[in-house]
């Protein structure tokens, strides 16, 4: 059981002109549960790097105060336990009970005492697995949920969690809030950050938003806050409760063929699939974890050599290289007629500057400079992204990555746009101008296939659904393998 | 997954020994058979290791799989060797064109390919039959390594196979900018150079962030670890050591008494 008072806290890291966080004064008492939102930029990861004691002296400047229990968190870090976003880099063993067991022998709980804790731990979060199970062959939601195991077996008073479910699939995300529900006791305090609002508020009892300037602009019940400034914070990006927005159909039928998949596979990854994409159509690709549909999406971009069946371009989308399979095409060829946007966007980013990277497709299709640069300076506009020009594609903020990571696909205009979960982890905001701009490019005569998990982008978007995994049946006039639905989704 | 997983059952004699102990025993051997350039010596310990297989709980066909990079390259230099040897002592044996092979060149070139395996040999048997979380538990507590260290090392090297991972999705992501060096080599080597430092940016932020979790699990508290894997060096630990020590002392033994015994240096 744990108090946190924050007092004017501020935090400035080192090298930095503006302010991370500043002005904070907040209260929060033995086992309340508080949901911390804000814009992105608004401080929140900060402001839990702080309560758990992780922002060295000498990293940063610091204002006010900020106390756990009375005490400077960094003399507290025992009395707080923090689980963050990327299941992968917070395991350190190779067997899931030796993970768990790692802080308690940081601590220096006697070894007698070691082993009741972990199993308590991983019952407590329900983790279904022998302690000698390997920690590489868990799902992300089970990595995540033997992480919170790991820090639950240190007996936090004060447990914090920063976005633990922006790194997964629905199903993955569930069975992390379960555990959450399960495992918090009601002696445990909790700070949650998370951008999805409907899924935590089970979890959680109290609102606090902080304000991207400084300061804290609402703090109360969750009703209350978001009956008062529910409209504010859907704008500054938060999904709040509330109906999911409205479809954006295409208006026309869909056109030219653009790109054939027969019995396309490439085993074990992947088995025998047959579709259709079409210019003017948004084709979404769904199924359970590890059914290929990655695979699929880089299959389909000409990145991947097929393993069984083949993919073929029609006229309207390879022209005079339609003869040969896109995987062969050399890459400016490929990059100019079909795009692939990567599920990370830090994999794509290969200039220094935000320009440049935009700049580099158009180049390499051999374009004049003159039109380079009006193709860049177009996208740079479109996109939001003309303050950062200058900026090193690194330093983006994730909402900005994605929508550079769209932009440098965008930069050659190819006919067919490829997305792997482009709407993963994004906020709000991001995610209405991600729907707008791909519902934009479809009825302009694209043709867009995206791989998600989304339920609500596939209800606004998507005019056609595969699901893979389901029983493969003939391909019909429309085309395609196991499909779940026809038009329109409806 | 992890390409450095045991292979071994891992119930067997000398399987189960201490990893500290099973490294030393493979030091030893290496050790003094570095010192040595004859072929003797080396094939009296290859025999000897080949002999031992079983008792790690290791099958031939399992070693054979793991161990064939180093019959490669002990090939290689064999044929390196025999080739382009510059002293060409002895009598000749066999001619084709400007290679004599002599029998001076083909016993140097035998003494070399064979002390590669008979070095390495012990490294790889050690390592397909021990835990990397044994080994660094039995650094920790036996050998009193920095626990720092060896468990930061261990957490690093957990993360290694995600690096080839990232290595594709890079490359495939690069192809997709429309960037690819076709057949220019020296477009492939900058394409090359530009994926690894992507790489490298990524596995330096995941170090990063793999870090600040872990001391935030308090391994950075500076108070004294405890252990929940015992690790014990045991009389049997000891004695494999001891075993070792014999077996190098033995190969070098033969080899003298057949006369054929070279050292390194001197």
């Amino acid at each position: 059981m744990s108090e946190v008072r924050l007092r004017g806290f501020g935090w400035r890291h080192a090298g930095r002109r503006a302010w991370a966080v500043r002005d904070v004064d907040l209260r929060i008492g033995h086992g309340e549960r508080v949901l911390l939102l804000g814009a992105s930029g608004a401080g929140k990861s900060t402001l839990l790097a702080a309560l758990a004691g992780l922002l060295a002296e000498d990293s940063g400047e610091q204002e006010g105060t900020v106390e756990i229990d009375g005490l400077d968190p960094r003399k507290a870090r025992e009395r707080v336990g923090i689980v963050f976003q990327d299941p992968e880099t917070q395991l350190v063993m190779a067997r899931a009970g030796d993970d768990v067991a790692f802080g308690l022998e940081n601590r220096g709980v006697p070894a007698a005492e070691i082993w009741p804790r972990v199993t308590e731990a991983l019952h407590r979060v329900g983790f279904p697995y022998p302690l000698d199970r390997s920690t590489a062959a868990l799902s992300g939601g089970e990595q995540q949920r033997l992480a919170l195991a790991g820090v639950l077996a240190l007996r936090p008073g004060l447990l914090l969690l920063d976005e633990p479910t922006a790194n997964l699939d629905p199903a993955g995300a569930t069975l992390v809030r379960d555990a959450v529900r399960a495992a918090v006791d009601d002696d445990t305090t909790l700070i949650l950050v998370e951008h999805r609002v409907t899924e935590a508020l089970p979890l959680i009892d109290r609102v606090v938003v902080l304000e991207p300037g400084g300061g804290v602009r609402a703090d109360g019940p969750p009703a209350e806050v978001f009956a008062l400034h529910g409209t504010s914070l859907a704008d500054a990006g938060v999904w709040v409760p509330g109906p999911p927005p409205a479809p954006r159909r295409a208006a026309t039928g869909p056109g030219d063929l653009l790109l054939t998949a027969d019995r396309l596979g490439l085993p074990p990854r992947l088995v025998g699939t047959d579709l259709r994409v079409r210019a003017g159509e948004t084709l979404a690709v769904l199924g359970p974890n590890g059914v290929g549909k990655s695979t699929l999406a880089l299959l389909l971009g000409g990145l991947l050599k097929p393993g069984t069946g083949r993919v073929s371009a029609s006229p309207a989308l390879g022209g005079e290289h339609a003869r040969t399979a896109p995987h062969r095409w050399r890459a400016p060829v490929l990059a100019g007629r079909i795009g692939s946007v990567f599920q990370d966007p830090e994999h794509q980013f290969v200039r220094s500057t935000v320009f440049e990277e935009l700049a580099l497709g158009p180049r390499r299709l051999g374009q004049p400079e003159a039109a380079v640069r009006s193709v860049v300076d177009e996208l740079l506009v479109r996109l939001r992204l003309d303050r950062l020009a200058a900026a090193n594609p690194y330093t983006l903020s994730g909402g900005q990555a994605r929508r550079l990571s769209v932009a440098t696909a965008l930069a050659t205009a190819p006919r067919l746009l490829i997305l792997d979960e482009p709407t993963f982890g994004q906020d709000r905001r991001t995610w209405i101008e991600l729907v707008d701009l791909l519902a934009g490019l479809r009825d302009g005569g694209h043709g867009i296939v995206t791989v998600t998990h989304d339920a609500d982008f596939v209800s606004v978007l998507a005019d056609r659904t595969v699901r893979l995994g389901a029983e493969p049946t003939a391909p019909d006039g429309t085309g395609s393998a196991g499909v779940g639905s026809g038009w329109g989704h409806r | 997954m992890i390409p450095y997983q045991p292979i071994a059952a891992p119930d067997a004699l000398l399987a189960r020994r201490n990893p500290v102990a099973k490294v030393a025993a493979a030091l030893v051997v290496s050790v003094a058979l570095i010192a040595t350039v004859d072929p003797v010596a080396p094939a009296v310990a290859i025999g000897f290791e080949l002999a031992v297989v079983p008792l790690f709980g290791v099958r031939y066909a399992a070693l054979a799989r793991r161990a064939w990079p180093l019959l490669l390259s002990a090939l290689g230099i064999l044929c390196t060797l025999v080739l382009f040897a510059a002293e060409r002592t002895g009598s000749l044996l066999w001619q084709a064109g400007p290679v004599e092979v002599t029998t001076g060149v083909l016993v140097t070139a035998l003494g070399m390919s064979l002390r590669v395996i008979a070095v390495a040999l012990p490294g790889v048997l050690v390592f397909a039959t021990t835990d990397p979380t044994d080994l660094t538990d039995a650094l920790v507590q036996n050998v009193k390594a920095p626990p720092r260290f060896a468990i930061g090392a261990l957490a690093a090297f957990r993360l290694v196979p995600l690096l080839a991972l990232e290595w594709r999705m890079l490359s495939l992501a690069r192809r997709a900018r429309g960037v690819d060096a076709g057949r220019n080599p020296l477009a492939r080597l900058r394409l090359f150079g530009s994926t690894a430092f992507a790489l490298l940016v990524g596995a330096i932020r995941r170090g990063t962030r793999l870090a600040t979790a872990m001391d935030a699990r308090g391994f950075d508290s500076g108070s004294p670890r405890t252990s929940a894997r015992r690790q014990r060096f045991t009389g049997a630990d000891a004695a494999l050591v001891a075993g070792a020590a014999t077996l190098a002392a033995g190969a070098l033994a033969v080899s003298v008494a057949l006369g054929t015994f070279r050292p390194l240096v001197g």
